[in-house]
């Protein structure tokens, strides 16, 4: 008799427990403490929150891109595929940026180097990576121009960026991401700078490319519009930790971190009235003066004596994937 | 790139013909006669209208104007009123030694410049950045003279290296070249000053530029974001110091020429002032004003090399 066990599919990207320091005026901080999600092939995980809850940083932290001396991952674990990348030496790192893994970021007017054409810059990466070089590198550039839907590629491929539209230098980078092929894309608020019709396209764009090449996707945004219509789990980050973490069905219905509620009360909707709107009281503490504690105490109408304690990531919204970081419903929270 | 090298070339005409005038009037506003500072006050009123006559002074400024700008025009600087040969043959026999030195001190200064720029950006507090820092310091304030002289005494006396006269025939190139070193290290030592502060501010601005995030996410190897994609960004900066600079720099290669004793401009101005030759010291500016549009016109294209986005305007 075999005993046969279905193989659960290893996650593309699992970051685990991940904390990285920032050195500000010489001491360092958390700006990113315990962060632990699973991105698998194929899926969509949109991490969100306030401007400055550290969404970026932990996006760097995978990346092994934190700035030099002033940030590190202090603790934790991330693999891409498999393979751990903290503490990987900066030469390692090299041949799996743009390999492995990819990132796009949110400034496509900065984002590329004013003085290369696009083309030379999309065949670094494939000079790099692929070994490919001359002719072979130009053909494959070309390729890859296409299948972002740059139009006119062979006439565009020798300017350089100014000569393009923000959405199609956008276009240019996500070919630049996606020409090895990677297996973990990284999009921090890619579609942020660009108006709402080429947001839409280059939405698309990067669900093709995904479905095509099975890439994971861990897409940073603000626009909880934008989380609904490509994401299938959030992760929810305030000051640094993960409040809440679920599917996003299960979080637009039933988001259950008093956070999470007020940042879906705080944006517009079609189907209410807009004086409905509420928006969260206070701000973001900075990183001095982060309470010990859950972080969002300061700001929260359901405050308890408790929360000077840091509450634990615990399932806490009916299922079990569903978890969120809050006493509020606890037996140790008293309610 | 055909159409931007012609319209650079048209927008230095005007600039030209500006320079060319204000040589013409300040030469005419400098007091006294020339035909007296010639002939001396013992000359006789006959022979004085007769110069006069010669050098074209008799006629209506206007006149005159005309005529000099048609005579520099067709290339003739006029006739040397001292030396009574033809200006732009003196200016031409010497003029290969100043540009020489001029470019080799470019070129050295760059030479060095530019990776003590760039290393002190990439170890910013680190001590070749503090090395930067007191070669720019003392470049600057070290008149060319003062560290002509130094290098004369150190490197020609002291440790017999070099020869004291800077000079040696084109035809023996070996020699030559030897003589070259010191005078060319003189002025190179003003560019590597500029070059090297100019360099590092410039990379520590496109360091941290979101491009340069780009290509490490790319996996693009350390050394290449660095020389690749930064500095090609920080050159245009270079570029207009450079630029800027030549004139100073051809200023210092007359002070240098003289230290060194070195055949050039210097020699031929310092020489023309004391004499007082008028037609002479008229031809030499024409000539440096020249020098330095060309100079402004070769940085204008530089530009367009460095920077795409000039390029296509
Ligand atoms: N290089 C840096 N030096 C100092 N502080 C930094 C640096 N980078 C980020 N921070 C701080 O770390 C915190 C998290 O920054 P991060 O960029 O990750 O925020 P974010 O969630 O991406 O915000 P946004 O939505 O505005 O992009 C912020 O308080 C920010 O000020
Ligand atoms: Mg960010």
């Amino acid at each position: 008799m075999t005993n046969v066990v279905p193989l659960k599919t290893p996650p593309a990207l699992a970051v685990k427990d991940l904390t990285t320091g920032l050195k500000i005026r010489g001491i360092w901080h958390q700006a990113v403490r315990g962060v632990s999600f699973e991105v698998m092939p194929r899926e969509t995980v949109a991490l969100v929150g306030e401007s400055g809850c550290g969404k970026s940083l932990t996006a760097m932290s995978i990346m092994g891109l934190l700035p030099a001396k002033v940030g590190k991952v202090l603790s934790g674990s991330v693999t891409v595929d498999g393979r751990e990348v903290v503490g990987l030496p900066e030469r390692e790192f090299e041949g799996l940026r743009g390999n492995l893994v990819s990132m796009i970021f949110q400034e496509p007017m900065t984002s590329l180097n004013p003085v290369l054409p696009v083309g030379f810059q999309i065949a670094e990466t494939l000079r790099r990576h692929r070994g490919l070089d001359g002719a072979a590198a130009r053909a494959e550039v070309l390729r890859l121009m296409n299948r972002v839907q740059i139009p006119a590629s062979a006439r565009r491929i020798d300017d350089y960026p100014h000569q393009f539209s923000g959405g199609m230098r956008q276009r240019v980078m996500i070919a630049m991401a996606v020409a090895c092929r990677p297996k973990v894309l990284l999009a921090d608020e890619p579609t942020t700078a660009l108006d709402v019709t080429i947001q839409a396209q280059v939405l698309n764009l990067i669900a093709e490319l995904q479905a095509e090449d099975g890439m994971a996707v861990l897409f940073i945004t603000h626009n909880l519009g934008v989380v609904a219509s490509i994401a299938s789990r959030v992760v929810v980050m305030y000051g640094g930790d993960v409040v809440e973490t679920a599917p996003v069905d299960d979080f637009f219905q039933r988001p259950s971190h008093p956070y999470s509620a007020a940042l879906l009360k705080s944006v517009p909707r079609a189907d209410r009235r807009p004086d409905s709107l509420e928006p969260i009281p206070g701000q973001v503490p900075t990183l001095f003066q982060m309470p010990d504690g859950c972080r969002f105490q300061s700001r929260c109408a359901h405050v308890m004596e408790v929360c000077t304690r840091r509450p634990p990531l615990l399932p806490g919204g009916g299922r079990p994937d569903h978890q969120m970081r809050c006493w509020l419903g606890r037996p140790e929270g008293g309610l | 790139m055909l159409r931007f090298v012609a319209l650079r070339l048209v927008m230095a005409l005007p600039t030209l013909w500006a320079v060319l005038s204000l040589v013409f009037v300040l030469v005419r506003i400098v007091p006294g006669d020339p035909a007296l500072v010639i002939l001396g006050d013992q000359a006789t009123e006959q022979a004085l209208v007769a110069l006069r006559h010669r050098m074209g002074l008799d006629v209506p400024l206007w006149d005159q104007y005309l005529q000099f700008m048609a005579a520099v025009l067709q290339g003739d600087l006029g006739i040397s009123m001292v030396r009574n040969r033809p200006v732009w043959g003196e200016v031409a026999t010497v003029l290969p030694y100043t540009l020489e030195l001029t470019f080799v001190g470019i070129f050295l200064g760059v030479l060095m410049g530019l990776p003590l720029g760039v290393l002190a950006a990439q170890h910013r507090g680190g001590w070749i950045d503090a090395v930067a820092r007191w070669t720019s310091l003392l470049g600057l304030s070290f008149p060319a003279f003062i560290s002509g002289i130094l290098m004369l005494l150190l490197l020609a006396v002291e440790l017999p290296w070099f020869p004291v006269i800077g000079n040696a025939p084109f035809a023996n190139p070996p020699a030559h070249l030897r003589a070259l070193v010191l005078p060319a290290l003189n002025l190179g030592f003003i560019m590597v000053a500029y070059v090297a502060r100019v360099t590092r501010s410039g990379m520590l601005a496109s360091l941290s530029e979101d491009y340069i995030r780009t290509a490490r996410a790319k996996g693009v190897p350390a050394r290449l974001v660095v020389w690749r994609h930064a500095l090609r960004n920080a050159l245009i900066p270079v570029v207009t110091v450079v630029g800027l600079y030549f004139g100073i720099l051809i200023g210092n290669s007359v002070l240098t020429e003289i230290v060194f004793n070195r055949p050039g401009l210097g020699k031929l101005i310092v020489g023309a002032l004391n004499d007082r030759d008028y037609t002479m010291l008229q031809g030499l500016m024409v000539i440096y004003a020249l020098v330095v549009v060309g100079a402004n016109l070769a940085t204008d294209l530089a530009y367009g090399a460095v920077d795409p986005r000039i390029r296509v305007r």
